[in-house]
Parts: structure tokens; C-alpha cells; sequence
């Protein structure tokens, strides 16, 4: 988020696209709320009436892809009717020409079919954010998991430095991480192509700043991402592998693919709080520690590095940190870490934008990063007075339809998501007995016009196939979805839907496309 | 309008803002004064009556959450008649609450008890009809206790202003006021009550009424260690506080110091948290063993992990190793798991779930 | 002397011969409730809270006067054994006023905890005349409140184990029976010195320290262990605060000789007595005039003389 959840509510122009956020993201759901009843406009695009979309002053029911076309449209209208910062165009960015010649085709009219509302909408919608005192942009997977995700986010860019709505409180661009860590996994470098700190590996300066602190020659060679490392253990270049908490048995796409993969594998070490379906894969299993059992920071959406407290012991006697830096020094390289707190300090060393926080600071409240000093505040808006490549660039852009779409052998588009209730492949929120007692059971919502021309009734089982896989699943027939699409969570492995899921990817992030593919439904016997 | 106001409460000078309320300017200096129906982060409806105070030249005891402070003001926030006051409304309201503070799941940081206490109510004069509504128990995480209830309005206005989901609502007159979901169904029937089982009423009610399920019998509040921490579901970093007893996460309780969020939650920050107990949880390392997970201690665990990755760097070099890398881990895991990638393994070969 | 193995809800444990079921229980961290067992006083076994199972036994023995045997098994929290608590806890609670919310023993009650603990609340399946007896505030020290006393006689034998004492004992039969003085006068009147043993002994709220009521409620309080300063007897007591500030004393147990006189918790007065005085007084002109330290002890203009040091 380059805003601060704090912020949230004091900001007068929401525009919400592809977050199902009252679901995935309680509490900043909350916050929107509280702008709204400040007299906010909320707008919300999503293809599926979510709670957020009825909450919404505008609900923009977008074809599943159809990102690019909306925010194009949004960003013709604002340079035709002249409603762009000039002065921050101007003065803070670059390609204003390319964007302006991208999008002069991208009229409201040529592509209000795929956008769901009429043109006149979408020009309201567009003058509503160019005209507001703050707005801001909030996003999650449901633009970013497309094989157009990073064109997406670019798109989402462009319209806020088109209008000059970021830089400022309560105006920016706000990607909402799905899970606790996400944001501190990526601060840290659990990435192929940096170091902790967003330092790229191919920058010899980096490369030389890391090899000198760990007292190893690095290398300059970018790695492989998940989706490529099944691939290369898949074709048997990749031999060994070693998994923290993650379960990509059900997380990932494609998964008939990721089990030949990981099975393909000479050695599998897995490291989890249970035997999930990817530890039932492995050579060697090693027990996790839960967040109550051990110390550390998490860093939260709003980059907020946040303290984790150890209230009970680890059950099985170590926790996470303690077993990886065994593995560390019984690799040959010894560590010198006594507590969570001396691996914090490492940590501030190479990482610029840690570079001011420790636990002692923390103890009297968290910080946001960026915090180069242990006198600096921390920071709670990004991109003021300048981004960080110094002049904001505009992108042009043009649509890209996902890569499978329905076609008559496979109907409907997957769509795939969240639920309150749960988390991610469920290993810990279905051992919550309240939180299965409430939803113990995952569905698959389908639109009463379609579940009636498949004379398919409400708890009905219904079988669900794509090119790669089926699954079965009980339909709830709700107008949350609109014709033509049907929706599931990730959670259950019951309903594992990654049988079904599209592993094609987006050629820059490399995230692939969970939220289209083509599937049929049909009466299970 | 003057930016200050000075008053004298209890004979003490108190400087504050205009328009601050006499509630307020009272916590400012240090002076507690009951409160039943009273909360900075809703809407004041002045209705409980707790918190009146005697202001001099006024004739009656107006309500302090609602009184605005003006210049030289002498305010009495324990005086006789105020004391009498409290006690008189305490008096009715234990008149018609159960005597089980025994078994009370609340009791401990049970304000109807605190103020009991502290104005020493022991018998009340008001003997009479005592409610009798079936307990709630429909919810999965929720238990309401409606006999309980000091209709001071909190969860309706929580739930309204904060939540959004207005899910309660005062029903009935009189002596039969109750707060209930519309219809009054039961909590648990989500499809009719809207209740997302957030728990935000259970951290506003001054009382027994509504208290975690999953709580009930495990401990008293103050047997109870809590310890700050983050939620470990989605990227909002919700703190909340673990309540620890005996070596076990017994629940979990708002902490309003929470940057983030103050004392809401979410139905899983709130209620999610069993996992950690689950008799699922792997306590000891495996080995597959001729297709066979076999228990091992630690140390043979990672002597023949490491010694396998050492063989297999040797063979095929580092770039025929990776590491999965987890968003769920602590900053410090993902930081040395980087290390075992680009130190032990000697690769860039590291990525999480960052996609998913 | 020998040690003997037994199994106490499935774990096998080694004991010392001759120690109780209970004792054993404790040393495996398994807590059994108990009522009249009181570790330094002879155990009448009288209050039947502690029963257990035992495999073989056809009753339901109490724990605290049950020696270990070699080879028993014994179930702490078999369903019998939660049904005897509960009906027990029951009758308790059936007669025991429910004014939780004020009494002074909320938080370090065991009649409360063990409520808690098998889920007993009023009303209960025995409700039945109630006992209404006036309390007996006649003296400074001790609130005597009978109604809520569970008759497990601790207070008795604490008392007995203090020389030329002996004050109070079971008086009356059945339904009336009651701790009484000699004559059942008010403790006023009888030979107590108010040393409070019985105060620390009771497990509920019958007996209540008067300097502590309304003070605060125990789970306020900190507390912090120290050696008594007024005698050679060097007795241990906690004292308790609340917000930063003493509120009383409290015996730490009640071992052999008085664990803490009139005298170690009445010095707690003194610490918050309203006519101390923070500051040094100087006598000028035959009366005392308060002063500031600096002044009391000629070191008001010590910053001066430093600095003239200096130079």
C-alpha cells in the first residue's frame, strides 16, 4: 500500500477493483465503511456482487480480464474532458503523449459491453476520481492474477498519476496482501531476483554488498519462481527443495502438475505445523512452530513491521528460526543468533528500509517503512515529492484478453477467491472448530439463470471440469455470480479447484491466471 | 469560541478543550467515573445514567458523557447525591441479574461487579420480577445470556456504526426490553441474523451477555497471562492478545492498544486460533522410511537433512536447489531462508507464495 | 523408606511410601480440590471434595487420608468422581449467599473456583432454607460473615495450634451447625488476639481481613513477598498493592506459630497514615517549621559550591 490503513477513512473517492475486501480484508473493510458514512463515493468493480459491491455507490460488473479496458476508458475521459493534474503530469511523470495516444481508441461507448455499466457511468466514475480532493485506489488478486496482472497494475498507475491522485494522504495505489507475511516475505528477499530490500541480484554493487556481509561470492543469475521450479523439477533439473509453511498441493495451479513435480524431486524437506498434503510428499518432515509459539515481526499491508510474541513454548521444542539456522550451521556456515531480536539486527544492516527499526523501538510501538534511521518516524504514505525512480512513468496499454476462455466444450468462466471464514489451503483455519462449525463445507456458486438451464437445484452436487482436471462440489445458486461464470474458494482440499485452475502465466510477475478459465458444470451422478 | 476551558472537578483546576465532554475532562485529570453505556468510538445516547455528576448551580445530575464542560464549572464527581444516584440505578439492575458470578464466564472484568463493588451494593431494595430469556447458543462462537443484559446498547451501536452489519436491535418495552437479532433468531442462523461472528459486541459488552464461547470454563480473567501479539491470517496485522493459561492459548481478547485495528476483529482473528492446540500438530520430525513416515529426534532429522543437501550440492551444484520460502513465517525465518538459499545452497533459486 | 509405584489417571508414578493419594497426585501436577486438607494441620478428611477412584474400591475414598498402595490405579476426574464434586458443590452453593460480586474472597475462592471449575450455579437442584445470620462486625480486625462458612474446620484447628488459644469450635448440630466462641459471643468479647490464621486458612468467604475491605479485589493487587521487621520472630508476609500503593498485609501460610501478628499487619497503617509528612521540619523559635530537604540538610546552595570549586 503506498496509504496507510489509517488513512482509509479520510479519503473521499474509493475505487475498489478486484478485492472482495469485506471477505478477505475485514478490517480494512471496516475503514471504508467509515469513509462512506463521512460521505465518501465508493466504487467498487468486480464481476461477482460481493458485500463491498453492494455497499458500493457504483457497482462495475466487469468481465472476468477486463482491467485494462476500464481503466483505459477511465483515463480517455479524464484526458478528453481535461480533468488531469496537468501540473502533476507535468512535473512528476514521463510518456503522458504514449498514454494519451493508448488510450484515444478506449472510448466509454466502444467498451461499456465488457465494462457492465453504460458509458455515461463510466464517465462519472472517471470525473468522480479526477475531481476528488483524495482518492485512492485499492486492488488485490483479483487484478493481479491474470496473465495481464503486471500490465494491470500498471494500468491502475496510470490513472493515479494521471489525475495526481497519489503522493498524498488518504491518495494512492493500494494493493491489499492476502496473508500476514506477504509483505515481509518480499521485504526480505524470499524472491528469485532480489535481496532483503528490493536490492535486484543483477546489480553488482548488490552483489558485491552481499557477498562481502554473508562471506560468500554470490550469484548474479536471477533464480526460478514456484511456477518455474515445479517446471524445472518437473523436466528433473531441479533436485532437492526445501519448503517452509507453504502447502502448494493446493495452493498452486495446475495441481496434477505440482505433485508429478515435487514427487519428481530427489529429496523434498518440508517444514509445517501439520502433515499437509505437500508434507505427505516429502523425504523429510520437520515441525513447525505456530505465531504463538515464537518470536519475531510480521510486516503488514501498510508495510507496518509489527511484533510477534512468543506466548507458549513450541510444541515440538524449537522454533522455526532455531531449526533454520541449524540447518545453517550444519550446512557449514554458522550463525551467531541467540534470540529473533539478533536476526532483526542482521536484518536492519543489509535492509535499507529496515534499516531504523529494532525491538526495542518496536516494543513502544510498531513502525512503517520505509525507517532508514533510529530517529526516523517511519513513513506513512508513499511517493510524496517523488517515486522512486524519480519521474513516474505512464504505460500504454492495451487489452489482453486471459489466456482460456470459454468456449463451447467448456462454457463457463472459474473464477476463484476467498471466504471469511477460512484461510488460504485451510491447514489452520479449518482446525478451528468455531470457524468450521460456521463454514465447514465449500460450495460452488453458480447463477440461478444458469443452475435453472442445467436443471441444477440449490445443494445439488455438481461435477466441474476443466481442460486439466474435475472436482465435485455442492452449487449454491446465488446472483452473486452473473451468468456465465461459476465461483470456489481454495481452502478445502475436498474441493481442491487447483485440479481445475490455469497454470499460464503472466510473462513479467509470473503470477498465474487463478481468477479465468474455461470450465463445464454438469449434474453429478 | 475559546480554544480552552478551565473547570474545577472535585476541587481540582482541569484545562481542556472546548466542547470536550465532563467525562472526559475527568479522565484527563485522572478521575474515574463509571460508565455503562458510555464508548469513545460510538454515537453517546447518555442513557445509562452511571456517569452522572452534580454541577454546581445545576439542579439536576446530568450525565457526564454528555455534559459539555463550560468555564468555571465546578463539578462533584462523587458527592452524596451522585453516590446515591449510582447506587439506585445499581441497585435496580442487580435487582433483575442472575446471581452466578460464580460461574460467570465475564467475572473479574465484569463492570456491573466492579461498580457493585466499589459503591458496596450487597442487598438490593428492589426485589421483583427477574427476566427469563432463553440463553443463546446458536452461534458457534458467540454464547448471549440476555438475563445479563443492562441494555446499555453498546453491541447494537458496534455492530451499526462500526461494523456495519446491524445486526442487533433493542425489541420489545419496558420491563421485556431485550436486544435480539430482527425476528429474533438466534445468532447462529447467519442467513437471517447477518452476524459475520466478528465478535467486536463481545469486546464492548460491560457485562456477561455476550461472552467468547470458546472461552467459557478454560479460565477466570485473572488467572489468565496475556501477551500482545499479530494475527496471523490476511495482510491487515490485526494485533489482538493471546490469553495464555497453564502452557495453553485458551482464547484471544481485543487489545485496544492495536494500531491497525483497536479492538475489532475479524471471525478468524477472533475465533481462529485452535489450530495451534490441534491434536493435528506434528511434534515430532519424520523421515519417509521405506514409503513410511517414520518419528526421529531432531538431530538425526537434520543431520540426514543436511547431509543429503550437502551430497546433492555436490553432485548437481546449487542451482539444482531451491527454497520455499513462506508469507505465513516471521521476517526473521524468511531472512534466513534466504541464507540458506544464497549461502547453504548457493543460489537464487527462493520464492514464496507472494502469486497465490 | 521404599518407594512405591501407582497410576494416577494413566500416568505411573514413584512415590515415598506412606504419603497420601493426594500428595501424589500433587507431585504429578494433577491438582484434586480440596476444602478441610490444609498441609500443616491434621487432616480430618471430613469434606469429601477430594474423593477419587480407585480400581477395586467400592467408595469413592478422599484423596488427602488415603495412603498410596503399590500397584493402584486411581482416576481423579472419572465421571463418579465429577458427579460426587458436583453434588457436593451443589449443597454447598444451595446454602452460600451469592454476593460474589462484593465479597472480599471473589478471585481466591475455592467455593467459587471449584463452581467454576464442574459448572455448579445456583439455582441448584437442592434449594432450601438458607441460613441468615447476623455477621459479626463487633471488632476492628476480622469480619465474621457465617453464612458463607462451609463448615470445613480449618479455622478450628489453626487456632487450636496456637498456645493457651483455642477460641472458637464446631458448636450446634445438623443444619445449625456453626464456629462459635466460647459462649458464641462476638469475637470481641472472646480470647482472641486477631492474629488472623484463621483468616488465612478459610477457603472462602466466612472470614475477611477488615483492613482489606473495599481495598480492591485480588486480582488487582500485586504482590510481593517480605520479612516482617517488627519482632525477632521474622515471620513472612505479602503485601499488597494496588495502583503503586499498599493496600495491606496478608499472611504468606499458615505454619507452625503465628505466621503473622496483630502488629506485622497493622504497620501498613502507618505507611499511609495522612499525618506523615514528606518533608524535614527545623525548629526555629521554639516551633517546627516544615522545610525543604536542601535546606534541612545545608545543601542549598551546593550547585554554587561546585561550581566555585570549578574555577
Amino acid at each position: 500500500m503506498t496509504n496507510s490503513i489509517g488513512e482509509i477513512k479520510d479519503c473521499d473517492y474509493l475505487f475498489v477493483i478486484g478485492s472482495n475486501t469485506t471477505e478477505a480484508h475485514p478490517i480494512i473493510s471496516l475503514e471504508m465503511r467509515k469513509a462512506k458514512n463521512r460521505g465518501a463515493t465508493l466504487i467498487v468493480a468486480d464481476p461477482r456482487k460481493t458485500e463491498i459491491a453492494e455497499l458500493a455507490d457504483i457497482h462495475i460488473p466487469l468481465k472476468p480480464g477486463a482491467n485494462i479496458p476500464l481503466m483505459n476508458v477511465m483515463c480517455n475521459v479524464i484526458i478528453e474532458e481535461g480533468l488531469y493534474d496537468k501540473e502533476f503530469v507535468a512535473n512528476r511523470t514521463e510518456g503522458f503523449e504514449e498514454l494519451k495516444e493508448a488510450v484515444v481508441n478506449f472510448t466509454p461507448e466502444s467498451y461499456a459491453g465488457i465494462i457492465g455499466v453504460p458509458a455515461d457511468v463510466i464517465r462519472e466514475v472517471a470525473r468522480g476520481f479526477a475531481k476528488a480532493s483524495s482518492a485512492a485506489i485499492f486492488y488485490t488478486m483479483g487484478i493481479t492474477q491474470h496473465t495481464s496482472g503486471t500490465h494491470n497494475v500498471l494500468a491502475v498507475a496510470n490513472l493515479s498519476m494521471l489525475t495526481g491522485q497519489i503522493g498524498k494522504p488518504s491518495s494512492g495505489v493500494n494493493p491489499l496482501r492476502g496473508q500476514n507475511n506477504v509483505q515481509g516475505a518480499c521485504d526480505m528477499g524470499a524472491l528469485p531476483n532480489v535481496y532483503p530490500g528490493y536490492q535486484a541480484v543483477t546489480d553488482s554493487n548488490n552483489k558485491e554488498k552481499f557477498s562481502s556481509t554473508w562471506g560468500l561470492e554470490q550469484s548474479a543469475k536471477v533464480g526460478l519462481t514456484v511456477g518455474e521450479m515445479m517446471d524445472e523439477a518437473h523436466h528433473g533439473n531441479l533436485k532437492a527443495l526445501y519448503i517452509l509453511g507453504e502447502n502448494p498441493m493446493l495452493s498452486d495451479p495446475d495441481i496434477s502438475h505440482v505433485q508429478q513435480s515435487l514427487e519428481n524431486l530427489e529429496f523434498l524437506v518440508v517444514q509445517d505445523l501439520f502433515l499437509t498434503e505437500t508434507a505427505m510428499l516429502a523425504d523429510v518432515v520437520l515441525p513447525g512452530a505456530s505465531f504463538a509459539e515464537k518470536d519475531g515481526t510480521f510486516s503488514n499491508t501498510e508495510r507496518r513491521v509489527q511484533r510477534v510474541r512468543k506466548a507458549i513454548e513450541p510444541l515440538a521444542g524449537k522454533a522455526d528460526w532455531e531449526v533454520i539456522a541449524e540447518i545453517l550451521t550444519r550446512m557449514g556456515y554458522p550463525h551467531e543468533y541467540c534470540s529473533a531480536s539478533d536476526i532483526f539486527d542482521e536484518i536492519a544492516k543489509v535492509t535499507p528500509q529496515y534499516a531504523g527499526i529494532s525491538y526495542s523501538r518496536l516494543e513502544q510501538g510498531s513502525l512503517q517503512w520505509p525507517c532508514p534511521t533510529a530517529d526516523h518516524p517511519g513513513t506513512v504514505y508513499l511517493h510524496s515529492g517523488k517515486f522512486s525512480r524519480g519521474l513516474g512513468k505512464f504505460t500504454a496499454l492495451d487489452f489482453e484478453p486471459p489466456a482460456e476462455l470459454p468456449d463451447e466444450e467448456f462454457p463457463f468462466v472459474l473464477n476463484t477467491g476467498r471466504r471469511l471464514y477460512h484461510y488460504h489451503t485451510g491447514t489452520m483455519s479449518r482446525r478451528a472448530k468455531g470457524l468450521s462449525a460456521i463454514y465447514g463445507e465449500e460450495s460452488i456458486e453458480i447463477n440461478p439463470a444458469d443452475a435453472c438451464r442445467l436443471s441444477i437445484s440449490n445443494g445439488d452436487m455438481v461435477k466441474v471440469s476443466s481442460r486439466r482436471g474435475s472436482i465435485n462440489a455442492k452449487a449454491d445458486i446465488t446472483d452473486r455470480v452473473p451468468q456465465g461464470m461459476v465461483f470456489t474458494s481454495f481452502h478445502f482440499s475436498e474441493v481442491a479447484v487447483n485440479f481445475l485452475t490455469n497454470s499460464a502465466r503472466d510473462p513479467i510477475a509470473k503470477i498465474p491466471e487463478l481468477k479465468v478459465c474455461a470450465v463445464k458444470v454438469e449434474k453429478a451422478c | 469560541m475559546a480554544d480552552t476551558v478551565t473547570l474545577t472537578i472535585n476541587g481540582q483546576k482541569v484545562t481542556v478543550p472546548a466542547g470536550t465532554m465532563v467525562l472526559e475532562a475527568a479522565q484527563q485529570a485522572g478521575i474515574d467515573i463509571p460508565t455503562f453505556c458510555h464508548d469513545p468510538e460510538l454515537s453517546r445516547p447518555g442513557a445509562c445514567r452511571i456517569c452522572v455528576v452534580e454541577i454546581k448551580g445545576w439542579r439536576n445530575l446530568p450525565p457526564s458523557c454528555v455534559t459539555a464542560v463550560t468555564d468555571g464549572m465546578e463539578v462533584e464527581t462523587e458527592s452524596d447525591a451522585v453516590v446515591e444516584a449510582r447506587r439506585t440505578i445499581l441497585e435496580l439492575l442487580l435487582a433483575n441479574h442472575p446471581e452466578d458470578c460464580m460461574t460467570c464466564q465475564k467475572f473479574g472484568d465484569c463492570r456491573l461487579a466492579d461498580y457493585a463493588y466499589r459503591y458496596g451494593i450487597r442487598n438490593t431494595a428492589f426485589i421483583g420480577d427477574k427476566t427469563d430469556f432463553p440463553v443463546d447458543e446458536s452461534s458457534a462462537v458467540l454464547y448471549r445470556d440476555m438475563n445479563k443484559c443492562v441494555l446499555c446498547g453498546k453491541c447494537v451501536r458496534v455492530c451499526a456504526e462500526v461494523v456495519g452489519r446491524n445486526v442487533y436491535d433493542f425489541t420489545s418495552r419496558g420491563f421485556s426490553t431485550k436486544v435480539a437479532p430482527a425476528l429474533d433468531v438466534g445468532l447462529g442462523e447467519i442467513d437471517e441474523s447477518g452476524c459475520v461472528s466478528c465478535g467486536s459486541c463481545v469486546a464492548v459488552c460491560p457485562v456477561g451477555a455476550i461472552v467468547e464461547k470458546n472461552m467459557i470454563g478454560k479460565a477466570r480473567p485473572w488467572e489468565v497471562k496475556k501477551v500482545k501479539t499479530t494475527c496471523p491470517y490476511c495482510g491487515c496485522g490485526c494485533g489482538f492478545d493471546l490469553n495464555v493459561k497453564a502452557g495453553k492459548v485458551i482464547g484471544v481478547t481485543s487489545n485496544p492498544d492495536s494500531e491497525v485495528n483497536g479492538r475489532h476483529l475479524c471471525v478468524k482473528g477472533r475465533f481462529g486460533f485452535d489450530f495451534i492446540h490441534s491434536p493435528d500438530r506434528l511434534t515430532s520430525p519424520l523421515i519417509k522410511k521405506d514409503g513410511d513416515f517414520v518419528e526421529v529426534s531432531w538431530e538425526e532429522a537434520l543431520r540426514y537433512t543436511t547431509s543429503r543437501l550437502k551430497e546433492i550440492k555436490a553432485q548437481h551444484g546449487g542451482d539444482a536447489m531451491a527454497v520455499l520460502s513462506s508469507a505465513r513465517c516471521t521476517n526473521e525465518e524468511n531472512y534466513l531462508m534466504n541464507k540458506v538459499a544464497r549461502v547453504a545452497f548457493g543460489t537464487n533459486n527462493i520464492d514464496h507464495c507472494a502469486r497465490l | 523408606m521404599a518407594d512405591i509405584t501407582l497410576t494416577i489417571n494413566g500416568q505411573k508414578v514413584s512415590v515415598p511410601e506412606g504419603i497420601t493419594v493426594l500428595e501424589a497426585a500433587e507431585m504429578l501436577g494433577i491438582s484434586i480440590p480440596t476444602f478441610c486438607y490444609e498441609k500443616d494441620l491434621t487432616a480430618p478428611g471430613a469434606c469429601r471434595i477430594c474423593v477419587v477412584e480407585i480400581k477395586g474400591w467400592k467408595n469413592l475414598p478422599p484423596s488427602c487420608v488415603t495412603a498410596v498402595t503399590g500397584g493402584m490405579e486411581v482416576q481423579t476426574e472419572s465421571p463418579a468422581v465429577v458427579e460426587a464434586r458436583k453434588t457436593i458443590l451443589e449443597l454447598l452453593v444451595a446454602n452460600h449467599p451469592l454476593d460474589c460480586m462484593t465479597c472480599e474472597k471473589s478471585g481466591n475462592c475455592k467455593l467459587q473456583d471449584y463452581a467454576y471449575r464442574y459448572g455448579v450455579t445456583s439455582p441448584t437442584p437442592f434449594e432450601g432454607e438458607k441460613h441468615n445470620w447476623e455477621a459479626d462486625d463487633s471488632n476492628p480486625y476480622i469480619y465474621r460473615d457465617l453464612n458463607k462458612c462451609i463448615l470445613c474446620g480449618k479455622c478450628v484447628a489453626t487456632c487450636r495450634a496456637v498456645e493457651e488459644r483455642n477460641v472458637i469450635d464446631f458448636a450446634s448440630r445438623g443444619f445449625n451447625t456453626r464456629i462459635a466462641t466460647f459462649m458464641d459471643t462476638e469475637l470481641k468479647d472472646s480470647s482472641c488476639v486477631y492474629c488472623n490464621r484463621c483468616v488465612t486458612v478459610c477457603p472462602v468467604g466466612a472470614l475477611t481481613d477488615k483492613t482489606l475491605m473495599g481495598k480492591g479485589r485480588v486480582w488487582e493487587f500485586e504482590k510481593k513477598e517480605v520479612t516482617c521487621t517488627f519482632c525477632e520472630s521474622g515471620c513472612k508476609f505479602i503485601i499488597n498493592y494496588k495502583d503503586g500503593r499498599v493496600v495491606g498485609v496478608t499472611a504468606k501460610e499458615a505454619s507452625a506459630g503465628r505466621p503473622l501478628c496483630l502488629k506485622g499487619r497493622l504497620g501498613t497503617d502507618l505507611m499511609n497514615n495522612p499525618d506523615r509528612t514528606d518533608l524535614p521540619f527545623i525548629n526555629r523559635d521554639g516551633e517546627f517549621v516544615e522545610v525543604s530537604w536542601e535546606e534541612a540538610l545545608g545543601l542549598g546552595n551546593i550547585v554554587e559550591k561546585i561550581n566555585s570549586l570549578k574555577k
